[in-house]
């Protein structure tokens, strides 16, 4: 499953993040590295981006940049 | 002289804290080379230390201008220490920076921000062991609250008379192995250029092209390097980018555990779902965010800003009176009692017209911007402006032009990338402002009365269609490329303070006049030149005799194919570049009207339905006045580009115009 298919309110474990060069490793840094948890909070009124809570803070990505990233929901 | 560099992820509190330790003893400039703005202030009543405030960045890849700045900085510059500002409700996020910069061997001391809000909302820090473990000072503050800046300054000043930095590895397992093995291979490389040898090893690893041109490193060294990595990929089981950002995450981890005990979100972070759950609402959100721009822009355009510049123009008139009657008892000489009244009085006037409206709306944005609730309107805007190469932040500076140009234009100040931030710059003049009104007024009742609505919507329409088209059209030249990836934190919403509010208001204002005058200055005086004289240097008592109208004359044809070529349009344009307003007011006088409905009979002699409406569009596309074009010199740091911009529009402007023209032809 990809982190853009992630409904609001559940929760998954990042599998890994795919993708190369600089947005890749930004999406790393931002803190969405393999084992972390993500919770989808909400998707915004126009049905992108998404809004994500992870490392105790709140993150939005776009969906195309969450696609990137593989996930496993676990709630 | 010692120099502090302030740093820190965004939204951790920077600002505050600048301000807190400097007060205003603040001088805003630019790191050389580029239009990243530079603060740097004086710590109060210790005035031998420069704090220099490096833009808010989440680590050292060179992904963005800013972060590009921060880092040749911080290796370039050599502050005696890093005040890195951590914020203490987002602990994990903000040590990836921490860990990065403990990697350049600088003295450092940790501010951690927001521990009261850490401490009320019942959770804890074990600040002592913070500091055993990541081996430097860490002082609890609270920016906002102005507590713990006594602690901070005098540790600083501890640190300067003694500075050390602890060698602490934070790395372990096969990626610790091969920072060490490559550390040991470019150890002189990195002496040579002065570098911190282990980040030289990490941005190695990254695979930096610039850290490995600077380190000039062989073709046996390269090869060596390539073979470290790949055995650890193989033995780690996985890339080395992951490797490098797990490495310093699991040691932020790591610490975290032993040291952070957290119970439950803090109070303003719950708070903050809860508003969210209406600012951001599926249906609400976008309704609330221009209910709240339309109190903005009434507020500052309507409530605040006309009466305060009706005062200010009263005043201006007032004084310009006085000079002029006492000038007049001593009988000085007309031209200069018309330079003063024409030319000096007028542009003063113009320049100070702007600043009530700068002011107030800097005003509100400023507590948009501090609350939080400004990334939502990234968040909430996004969609709709990544189809023409933007982002959501660039939604509302580009709202902002339809009040007023400068101020919309400053207000790309807070887009993060620079890429961004020009097209903003570039399309922000395309929404028609509040000045062009008058213009639209006197066409529209001239020739559309019947239909003045519409005419009015449709003239907006032509402005942000052609914003769109230009955006396109950018996007696939002069900008090619994704836009900077919207990878986006949400703060929490925090109360703005005052003195923030007031300190960013002032700066605007400042920034205005200091930057504006000159330019808007020469350019009223230059036209009041060209109007008062003839080319024998006389004054004219008809400025159809002036230069100007010569000038006007001469480009005159050039509008044919628009459908208007008489030379008092093409001369209002002109004047229309020291301030839209003036289109009006020339063409009555050129055409020696005084009312309107003179004026309009005579407007009515010089076109006809089809060249009205592509004179209109050609008034709402073509470069802005002289003041919006001094904010995007000022905000450009190029006067090359600013010009080359005012071209692109004003050939957009033709273009279209043209395109309208022909089509009106038809239509009517």
């Amino acid at each position: 499953m990809k982190l853009n298919e992630l409904k609001p309110g559940k929760i998954a474990i990042i599998n890994n993040v795919n993708g190369k060069g600089l947005l890749r490793r930004r999406l790393l840094e931002m803190g969405l590295t393999p084992k972390t948890k993500v919770l989808c909070r909400k998707v915004a009124p126009m049905g992108d981006p998404i809004e994500l809570y992870v490392r105790s803070y709140v993150l939005t990505l776009r969906k195309d940049d969450a696609k990137m990233i593989d996930i496993e929901e676990i709630q | 002289m010692t120099t502090i560099a302030l740093i820190g992820n965004q939204n951790s509190g920077k600002t505050t804290l600048f301000n807190a330790l400097t007060g205003s003893n603040q001088h805003v400039g630019n790191f050389p080379g580029v239009t990243v703005e530079q603060k740097k202030g004086k710590i109060k009543k210790h005035t031998s230390f420069e704090v220099v405030d490096l833009p808010g960045i989440y680590s050292l890849s060179p992904y963005t201008m800013e972060e590009i700045v921060a880092i040749d900085y911080l290796l370039d510059e050599k502050p005696d220490i890093i005040l890195n500002i951590v914020d203490a409700t987002n602990i994990e996020r903000n040590l990836y920076l921490t860990m990065q910069l403990i990697e350049l061997q600088i003295p450092m001391i940790i501010a951690l921000n927001m521990m009261d809000e850490v401490i009320s909302s019942g959770n804890c820090i074990d600040i002592e062991g913070l500091e055993k473990q990541l081996g430097t000072r860490v002082i609890p503050i609270s920016a906002y609250k102005e507590e713990g800046i006594e602690d901070l300054i005098e540790s600083i000043i501890e640190l300067s008379k003694n500075p050390l930095t602890k060698k602490i590895d934070l790395c372990h397992g096969e990626i610790h192995k091969a920072i060490h093995s490559i550390s040991h291979l470019i150890e002189d490389n990195a002496k040579n250029i002065d570098y911190p040898v282990k980040y030289c090893a990490t941005k190695v690893i990254e695979d930096d092209e610039k850290t490995i041109k600077r380190l000039n490193l062989d073709e046996n060294q390269l090869h060596i390097i390539h073979h470290i990595i790949e055995n650890m990929e193989q033995k780690e089981g996985t890339d080395k980018d992951v490797a490098l950002v797990e490495m310093r995450y699991n040691e932020i981890e790591r610490i975290c555990s032993l040291t952070v005990f957290k119970e439950q979100e803090t109070t303003e972070q719950i708070r903050s779902e809860k508003i969210d759950k209406i600012l951001t609402h599926k249906y609400l959100g976008i309704p609330i965010f221009i209910v709240i721009m339309l109190l903005v822009f009434f507020l500052t355009f309507n409530v605040l800003g006309e009466p305060l510049q009706n005062l200010l123009e009263q005043f201006v008139d007032f004084v310009t009176a006085s000079i002029i009657d006492l000038l007049e008892s001593y009988h000085v000489a007309s031209w200069l009692i018309s330079l003063l009244q024409d030319g000096v009085f007028t542009g003063v006037g113009s320049v100070l017209s702007f600043l009530p409206l700068i002011v107030i709306l800097f005003f509100f944005l400023s507590i948009l911007e501090d609350s939080g609730y400004m990334a939502r309107v990234a968040f909430v805007m996004d969609k709709m402006l990544r189809k023409i190469g933007l982002s959501g932040k660039s939604f509302v500076p580009m709202l902002i032009g339809f009040g007023c140009s400068v101020p919309a234009i400053m207000a790309t100040r807070t887009l993060s990338s620079q890429r961004d931030r020009k097209m903003t710059i570039i399309l922000t003049p395309f929404m028609s402002c509040s000045a062009k009104l008058p213009i639209y007024g006197m066409i529209i009742s001239a020739f559309f009365s019947t239909k003045a609505a519409f005419a009015m919507i449709t003239i907006y329409l032509i402005g942000i269609f052609t914003a769109i088209v230009s955006a396109l059209l950018l996007k696939a030249t002069v900008f090619p490329g994704d836009p900077v990836p919207f990878v986006m934190e949400l703060p929490a919403y925090r109360i703005p303070t005052l003195k923030s509010v007031l300190i960013h208001m002032w700066e605007k204002a400042k920034d205005f006049i200091k930057k504006a005058f000159t330019i808007i200055f020469l350019a009223s005086m230059l036209i009041w030149f060209l109007q008062s004289f003839n080319f024998q240097f006389e004054m004219v008592a008809d400025s159809s005799q002036s230069i100007l109208a010569f000038l006007g004359a001469k480009i005159s044809w050039l509008f044919k194919p628009l459908g208007f070529d008489d030379w008092r349009l093409s001369t209002a344009l002109i004047t229309g570049i020291t301030a839209k307003e003036s289109v009006v007011s020339t063409l009555s006088v050129l055409t020696n009207t005084t009312t309107a409905v003179a004026l309009n009979q005579s407007l009515q002699g010089l076109l006809n339905p089809a060249s009205a409406f592509a004179f209109l569009t050609f008034t709402v596309l073509y470069m802005p006045c002289v003041a919006a074009f001094a904010a995007s010199k000022r905000e450009l740091q190029s006067l090359k580009e600013a010009i080359l911009i005012a071209i692109f529009q004003t050939g957009m402007a033709y273009i279209f115009a043209f395109i309208v023209y022909r089509i009106c032809l038809l239509m009517i």
